[in-house]
């Protein structure tokens, strides 16, 4: 077995392990009698062990992967978000280690599968790099971003959990709506993850040409059947779909087909768990964080933000700047993937000031850490996707 | 500004503001003497702008050292840093003059790109209001910190390890009542706290256990860093400070470096690389998906430097100072500059070969190379023909009321003006040659024909100078230590006294993670049997949450 193939394959031991465990973490939350059972509880063990045999597989899929192609594994969108799925595991990890909460993990874990899930929809071949990203830059600035990505990513976690137990998901409230708005949005992911594979087994392809926004003849292969046209495209394809509607330059479609698609499948499966649960999906996981403890999630988010924020700041702007100025000349251009390090940066520092000098805990700051988690995942993805600019991936 | 002080029954002096007293923590307001709480943030200290706010100095004093204020900058640097990323940037956008800018927004992006580009949004980081607010968040930032950090300096050090009940009373974490020996527990105490490696001071039955002091001083150094930071790029506005210049460089060419006076480079040559198959199989897949991914530009260099005093502009009196192959993540470096690879134009024309053809024989007569940078007027071919370069036109752009026009002198379109001179047509033929074309004024005998052309590259380099850098990176990494600082450890304290009879008072405080806070006093409560305290602060949790509690 070659090393890209062995590197898959541990991606995939790893994938299954967080699954398993999950189901553990599951077991020593809904299992617990009292509080101590549930922290020291068997199932809680177990499920840590099996997360950490699947931490352990997951670094050796990256350092397997780096061997093989002989660059830090964090260059496209499918190695820079499984790496980030990495990341969000080895914090959870350190802060079961320093908490020893279960709930989290029954969160955590999923999040991780599903961030790990998107990740393997984008191509994952070894490609090999432009010269802008030979560097050692890209390992050291990279890897310490996504780092602190992960950690602030976890707060989010436990800000969720926080919410989901404290907010009363019985009567209609704002906070439900919102709430309920963010279980929404990560079923349409799955809805994208669904989507893409589905499409994928089946072997859609349809090719078209088209003008691009430089007025520059393009062509663009579909994965999907096409509900929406490029500029002024032209069907290469024989018995390809006739798309709804052609987009004007600007709009990629072919983008905007692939989230089309997502939205519906992910809604599908929205409203079909509704038909089975009869209640909203928040109120259907509220159960599972009936031993978190508010006090402790409200510090586990707190102190996730105080350990990422720093490491964020050295990845994310210092090695940032240093690297910019050594590839492009300069440290800094007003580039949409540096603006949004600087929004996503700011955005902590508010969120720090707020919570320090302003006493803002609880419900408040759980909402600013989920909406921080938000605006790191628009960095993942909008950015990378639509805000193209130098550091497009895609 | 009045320096009057109070004095509080314990004795000691407080400057005029005050609120707990900095040696013994007694309320010294009529406000705080009736809460159930203080507000500790800052120990209760004299801060400016909670005292004065008579004049416009402390009116601006105290703006600035708001946190709400200084939280709404934070956001609106935020909010419109992210609308400048709505569309592109001037910068990335591939046009010229506003004109064309302009056009540009509107073509692509309609009704919102011209709004966009008339607001000014196009341009958000250079415009004024940005630019304003970076200025205030800086002012915000120094402000705020001076306004706290003496004041909490001096209470700190000032702090008596016994205090008031009233003080410990109103902290957020505290307990009382009786406990079987008082003397015992405090000594039990004590050796819990050391274990858990708290700083101990002891006083007439009163413990304060600190831990982590120095953590206090993370935000401020933070600030610092960061003010570092912004003074630094305001340096770059100072001349010399800051180069920042661009050039075009030909093969075989040797220019004098613009912003790095008496430095010449000469281009040995560029390279394009892309990568194939050869370079490794692994990349197989990725490249029959794109076969064009780059691998590589280079520009191979030589740096000379011009003798000391000689004239500027002068190349006979350089001397090699060294060779390098700039590429790009490896600019080439010397004394303070970088000269970065940045861009590049493939096949220039640099030359061509032309023939001069009798029309009706076919047969050449002689062939000459014109130089299309240093085209010579007159070119010899023996035997009494010569061909006259009358006139050149690099970028031709077609006829205009009658005569060729020049887009710009960069030999794009060369087209030229030949008289052709031959011993049996000694006044001359006349001819314009272009590519593609040929016209004559009369009917010719001859004719200059084009052969071949010979081409080459451009690097397009970007030369920068920044003696700011190392203020930046100092910035960078003060701001880096304060934060770790401030993040990683917290200031946490604990009092612990004899009251009345055989009463315990128990109090603590920290500034951030009051949960583990609680979990070391519980270990002290339970190590020297002392009475049972409340957090007050999370009272508002609900009887659900206490289901969860874990003490
Ligand atoms: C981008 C700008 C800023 C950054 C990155 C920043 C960073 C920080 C950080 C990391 C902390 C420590 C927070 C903690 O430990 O939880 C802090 C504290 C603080 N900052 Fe800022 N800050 C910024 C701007 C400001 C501004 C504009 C003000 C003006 C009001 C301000 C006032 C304060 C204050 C009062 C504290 C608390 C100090 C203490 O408790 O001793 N900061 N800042």
């Amino acid at each position: 077995m070659d090393l890209v193939s062995l590197s898959s394959n541990l991606l995939l031991v790893s994938f299954f392990a967080y699954i398993i465990a999950t189901l553990f973490f599951g077991g020593a939350v809904r299992g617990a009698k009292s509080q101590a059972s549930y922290r020291n509880s068997r199932s809680g063990t177990i499920g840590i062990i099996i997360t950490i045999i699947g931490f352990l597989t997951h670094v050796g899929f990256f350092i397997t992967r780096w061997m093989a192609s002989g660059y830090a594994p964090v260059s496209n969108m499918f190695e820079a978000v499984t790496a980030l799925g990495m990341m969000l595991i080895a914090a959870f990890i350190l802060l079961y280690f320093i908490y020893k909460t279960p709930s989290l993990g029954l969160f955590a874990l999923p999040i991780a599968i599903i961030i790990i899930g998107y990740a393997t929809m984008f191509p994952t071949e070894v490609t090999p790099l432009i010269p802008a990203l030979k560097s050692k830059w890209l390992a050291v600035h990279v890897i310490t971003t996504i780092l602190g990505e992960a950690i602030l990513a976890i707060s989010a976690v436990a800000g969720f959990i926080l919410l989901l137990k404290k907010v009363n998901v019985k009567k209609a409230s704002r906070e439900r709506f919102w709430l309920e708005v963010i279980v929404y949005t990560i079923v349409l992911f799955l809805g994208f993850i669904i989507a893409t594979s589905g499409f994928r087994i089946a072997g859609y392809e349809a090719e078209f040409n088209f003008m691009n926004k430089n007025e520059q003849l393009e062509r663009s292969v579909y994965h999907m059947p096409p509900l929406f046209g490029m500029n002024e495209y032209e069907a290469l394809t024989e018995d390809a779909m006739t798309p709804w509607a052609e987009m004007p330059a600007i709009i990629d479609a072919k983008k905007l087909t692939t989230t089309t698609w997502s939205f519906f499948v992910g809604t599908a499966i929205y409203l079909l768990l509704r038909l089975i649960f009869r209640r909203p999906l928040a109120a259907v996981l509220q159960p599972l964080t009936k031993n978190a403890n508010l006090q402790l999630m409200d510090e586990i988010g707190y102190r996730a933000v105080l350990i990422g924020f720093p490491v964020f700041s050295l990845g994310a702007l210092i090695f940032a700047m240093i690297w910019a100025h050594e590839a492009w000349s300069r440290f800094w251009g007003w580039d949409p993937k540096e603006v949004w390090a600087l929004i996503t940066w700011l955005f902590y520092a508010a969120f720090l000031h707020l919570r320090l000098t302003r006493g803002w805990e609880g419900k408040k700051s759980a909402w600013l850490m989920v909406i921080g988690f938000i605006l790191i995942m628009f960095n993942f993805i909008a950015v990378n996707m639509i805000l193209a600019g130098l550091h497009s991936y895609a | 500004m009045s320096k009057s002080m109070i004095k509080c029954q314990c004795g000691h002096e407080n400057p005029f503001g005050t609120v707990l007293c900095e040696s013994c923590g007694r309320p010294q307001t009529e406000e705080a003497k009736k809460s159930k709480t203080v507000d500790m943030r800052y120990e209760g200290s004299a801060r400016r702008s909670q005292t004065y706010q008579r004049t416009i100095v402390d009116k601006i004093w105290n703006f600035f050292s708001s946190v709400k204020i200084g939280v709404s900058i934070i956001i609106a640097v935020l909010v419109t840093s992210a609308i400048g990323t709505i569309f592109p940037q001037k910068l990335y956008v591939p046009a010229n003059t506003e004109a064309e800018i302009a056009a540009y927004y509107e073509r692509l992006y309609g009704t919102f790109g011209k709004i966009y580009y008339n607001l000014g949004f196009h341009d958000m980081y250079n415009s004024w209001w940005f630019i304003t607010l970076v200025g205030m968040l800086g002012t915000s930032i120094l402000i705020a910190s001076v306004d706290r950090v003496v004041p909490l300096y001096k209470s700190l050090k000032q702090q008596r390890t016994k205090r008031h009940p009233s003080f410990l009373k109103r902290q957020r974490v505290y307990g009382d009542g009786p406990v079987e020996d008082a003397d015992a527990s405090l000594k039990k105490a004590e050796e819990k706290l050391k274990q858990l490696r708290y700083n101990v001071k002891v006083e007439d039955g009163a413990i304060l256990a600190e831990k982590n002091r120095f953590s206090r001083w993370g935000p401020y150094v933070n600030h610092t860093g960061l003010l570092i930071f912004l003074g630094a790029i305001l340096l770059r506005g100072i001349p010399g400070f800051y180069v920042d210049e661009s050039m075009w460089l030909r093969e075989g060419d040797t220019l004098e470096i613009p912003g790095a006076p008496g430095y010449f480079i000469e281009s040995k040559g560029f390279i394009r690389e892309v990568y194939s198959n050869e370079d490794d199989e692994i990349f197989g897949k990725a490249l029959e998906r794109n076969p064009m991914i780059d691998k590589n530009f280079q520009t191979d260099v030589a740096l000379y430097k011009k003798a000391e005093g000689d004239l500027p502009g002068q190349t006979d009196n350089i001397s090699l100072v060294k060779e390098y192959s700039i590429i790009v993540n490896e600019p080439l470096t010397f004394d303070g500059y970088s000269i970065f690879q940045m861009d590049y134009r493939t096949d220039e024309l640099k030359s061509m070969d032309f023939q001069l053809t009798d029309k009706e024989t076919e047969q050449s007569l002689g062939e000459f190379t014109v130089d299309l940078v240093n085209p010579e007027s007159t070119y010899d071919l023996g035997d009494g023909r010569i061909v006259e370069l009358k006139d050149y036109y690099p970028d031709y752009a077609g006829f205009e009321n009658g005569e060729p026009t020049s887009k710009s002198p960069l030999p794009n379109n060369p087209a030229f003006f030949f008289k052709m001179i031959t011993p049996e047509k000694p006044e001359g033929e006349i001819s314009f040659v272009a590519i593609r074309q040929t016209v004559e004024a009369d009917e010719n005998d001859y004719k200059v024909n084009f052969v071949s052309a010979d081409t080459r590259n451009i690097s397009g380099l970007t030369i920068r100078k920044d003696r700011t850098l190392y203020i930046l990176l100092a910035g960078g990494i003060i701001f880096m230590i304060g934060v770790a600082q401030g993040s990683y450890w917290n200031h946490r304290r604990i009092w612990i006294q004899k009251g009345e009879n055989n009463e315990m008072l128990i109090a603590s405080h920290t500034n951030k993670n009051w949960y583990s806070l609680k979990r070391e006093m519980g270990q002290v409560k339970e190590h020297a049997s002392l009475p049972s305290y409340e957090d007050r602060e999370d009272k508002e949790s609900d009887k659900e949450e206490e289901e969860g509690d874990i003490d």
